[in-house]
């Protein structure tokens, strides 16, 4: 192996020999690459123009009326696929036409990975085949259509609860069988190495964006940053710059029902140690080690493991892990569209909940809060929806009642 | 030194002219008792060795059918302590039989590795084959090697058809009991059948690797012919076998005879003229 392969004693390349050699050629391509000015540029040419890097920084104006918190959103939605998946697809898009593969594989849970890795297939030429849980196929519809839209292949897994984690397990089934023309996308920063390597280093020019943006506004760092965590790949990508200084850094994983109950996907507070998905990382698991169903009503986040770089980061304590239920992030969704104007992601809605947390806990603080905004709500909307109007959230006359969505006694 | 049932099964079949046959079962599929008859029905129709699979929630490495028996047999309440009590009541009655057991990484890592390699060769178990770490990792983060030596049980490894000359080294030099040779990429199952004659044999006896079983896709008497003919010293058949079981998940009786047949079938076709 030419990098290291661990994050203190997590990672590791835990795969059937089948694929290490898949694996090997794919930290070559990447190493080399990374030395290449030539796809250096085509990368960064890619992102500017056609991803439509840099994203901007937006202070919002109202959502923090009546107290002295500000909250800065780093706005990945505004990416072109809407979320920050595009970031690294580009890259790992090219290093496989790099390595000479003509077929993409890669699995998806809200659809978003999926929908970045369908518009840069059909943008260089590549066949694309995208695995997704047929119970997410179904909570994300209009990505699902996106998918087809652009010319992918969408195989909704049906094993299982047909979430993300059998996603994931099927297009590893794929990957062993057709490695040699195919390159397995994955969409996180978890899996086996050189993946999250690879996956944290196209992903964290969005720390380093928001890095000069927030400098540039404030002139000091922000006193938090906040970013949601599935499998962790928005958030390595904002973290990473500010890794070096002491800003304190928060990543929210999905609470669901709350994290006392078995209905939630927060596997950084509740997980074990185990090998799970190509890495020794942390895992939502029984004594046995038999992997459990994660719960968040956000598919993205609907993972039972996490890519061990943040495995790492909380056992050396430098990033805080925390989560936000359901009910919190499903209430920040709806604030931020009816104070700001801007629909977040289901997922994205995560990281904003636990900032107001903050914010609300101290009002009369002054703090500069950065929250990494991953990606837009458009493809939540049906599923919001559905479960407002199943809550009475919506009225008689189709107002939506956001007192409601997150009773006091959940808080 | 570890292990010697493997080795010794080898000998005896070569003395009579004979290749493995080694039959795969999910042990406590689709219950713990059923499992024990259905693995008895296997040996006493003249399975030469077993090769067992702890079930597991994320099989990534199994076709649809494993994966189906993985789950059945989760459903049915198998445990990792219910598979060794099935082990070891098979070991009661069959003191010579090699048994080998079939584990992904994180029931064993769960357990503790040392804990789990002891518990197994307590239950009777010969030889583990953790099919997702692979020989780079098997003593890298975690020593699985380490363990099994202190156990006393061989560390099975898989030789790929894609593995490179220093992979086929490291395998022949660690790999103890028997080789898991693959007959072709991709997953378990029987809907694929083996496709190319894999010439690593030649390469793996001049490394001196064990004796090599091949598996992946072989569910005929043919395929098995075949694999002795291309110069594996036995066969491995799962899927094919499992799907007997889900086809007669109903009927008990009829499930074992049509288990036994298969077997029989199966083992003669690894007769050497």
């Amino acid at each position: 192996m030419l990098l290291n392969p661990y994050f203190g004693k997590f990672g590791g390349m835990y795969v059937p020999e089948v694929l290490v050699p898949a694996l090997l050629q794919l930290e070559k391509a990447f190493v080399d690459a990374q030395n290449d000015p030539s796809f250096q540029k085509e990368l960064h040419d890619l992102l500017r123009t056609y991803a439509g890097r840099p994203t901007t920084m937006t202070l919002c104006r109202n959502l923090t009326s009546g107290t002295k918190t500000k909250i800065y959103l780093k706005r990945e939605d505004l990416l072109h696929g809407g979320a920050h998946k595009t970031n690294q697809v580009i890259g790992q898009a090219l290093l496989a036409k790099r390595m000479g593969k003509t077929r993409i594989i890669a699995e998806t849970g809200a659809g978003q990975h999926g929908v970045a890795t369908a518009l840069i297939c059909a943008l260089l030429g590549l066949k694309c085949t995208i695995y997704m849980g047929a119970t997410d196929a179904k909570r994300q519809m209009p990505n699902v259509f996106r998918m087809r839209l652009m010319g992918a292949e969408v195989k909704e897994v049906t094993t299982g609860v047909a979430t993300l984690k059998e996603a994931c397990n099927e297009a590893l089934r794929d990957w062993a069988g057709s490695f040699e023309n195919t390159h397995y996308m994955i969409g996180t920063a978890a899996g086996p190495h050189p993946f999250p390597t690879i996956v944290r280093e196209y992903q964290k020019v969005i720390g380093e964006e928001a890095y000069e943006q927030i400098l540039e506004r404030e002139g000091k760092l922000p006193d938090a940053i906040f970013a949601c965590v599935g499998g962790g790949s928005n958030a390595i990508g904002m973290f990473t710059k500010f890794l070096p200084t002491s800003v304190p850094l928060y990543g929210v994983e999905p609470g669901g029902l709350g994290i006392n109950t078995d209905k939630h996907g927060a596997t950084l507070e509740k997980g074990e140690d185990g090998i799970f998905f190509g890495a020794y990382s942390l895992n939502l698991q029984n004594r046995d080690g038999q992997i459990h169903e994660s719960y968040s009503v956000s598919a993205g986040l609907d993972f039972p493991s996490i890519g061990p770089q943040h495995a790492y980061l909380k056992e050396t304590g430098r990033v805080n892990y925390v989560a936000a239920t359901d009910n919190e992030a499903l209430e920040a969704f709806a604030l931020l569209s009816l104070h700001e104007g801007i629909i977040p992601a289901l997922e994205s809605s995560h990281a904003l909940a636990y900032a107001l947390k903050l914010m609300r806990e101290n009002p009369q603080k002054e703090q500069t809060f950065l929250v990494n905004l991953s990606g837009r709500g458009d493809k939540d909307i049906f599923n919001v929806y559905d479960i407002f109007k199943k809550r009475g959230i919506i009225g008689e006359d189709g107002q939506i009642d956001v007192a409601k969505i997150n009773p006091k006694e959940d808080k | 030194m570890t292990s010697q049932r493997f080795n010794q099964m080898f000998k005896r079949l070569e003395a009579k002219h004979e290749g493995a046959f080694v039959p795969f079962a999910t042990l406590c599929h689709p219950d713990p008792s059923t499992s024990f008859r259905i693995l008895k029905a296997m040996i006493d129709s003249g399975a030469d060795a077993l090769e067992l699979g702890l079930p597991f929630s994320d099989p990534c490495a199994d076709g649809l059918i494993i994966q189906k028996a993985n789950r059945r047999a989760l459903n049915n309440g198998a445990t990792t302590d219910l598979c060794f009590e099935v082990i070891s009541n098979l070991r009661h009655i069959y003191e010579d039989l090699p048994i080998s057991l079939l584990v992904y990484a994180n029931l064993v890592v769960a357990r503790g590795i040392d804990k789990f390699y002891q518990d197994a060769a307590e239950a009777g178990v010969d030889a583990i084959l953790v099919p997702d770490v692979p020989v780079e990792m098997l003593d890298a983060q975690h020593n699985f090697k380490l363990a099994a030596q202190k156990a006393g049980i061989n560390t099975i490894l898989i030789a790929p058809p894609n593995a490179d000359e220093k992979t086929f080294e490291s395998i022949a030099k660690t790999c103890e009991g028997y080789t898991y040779v693959l007959s072709r990429f991709g997953i378990t199952g029987a809907e694929n059948e083996f496709g190319r004659h894999p010439d690593e044999f030649k390469k793996l006896k001049e490394l001196n690797a064990p004796h090599t079983l091949l598996g992946f896709g072989i569910s005929k008497p043919e395929h098995v012919k075949e694999a002795l003919r291309i110069g594996a010293d036995g066969a491995i058949v799962g899927s094919a076998l499992v799907r007997i079981i889900e086809d007669h998940i109903d009927n008990q009786d009829e499930m074992l005879k049509a288990i036994a047949a298969k077997v029989q079938s199966l083992k003669a076709a690894t007769l050497k003229d």
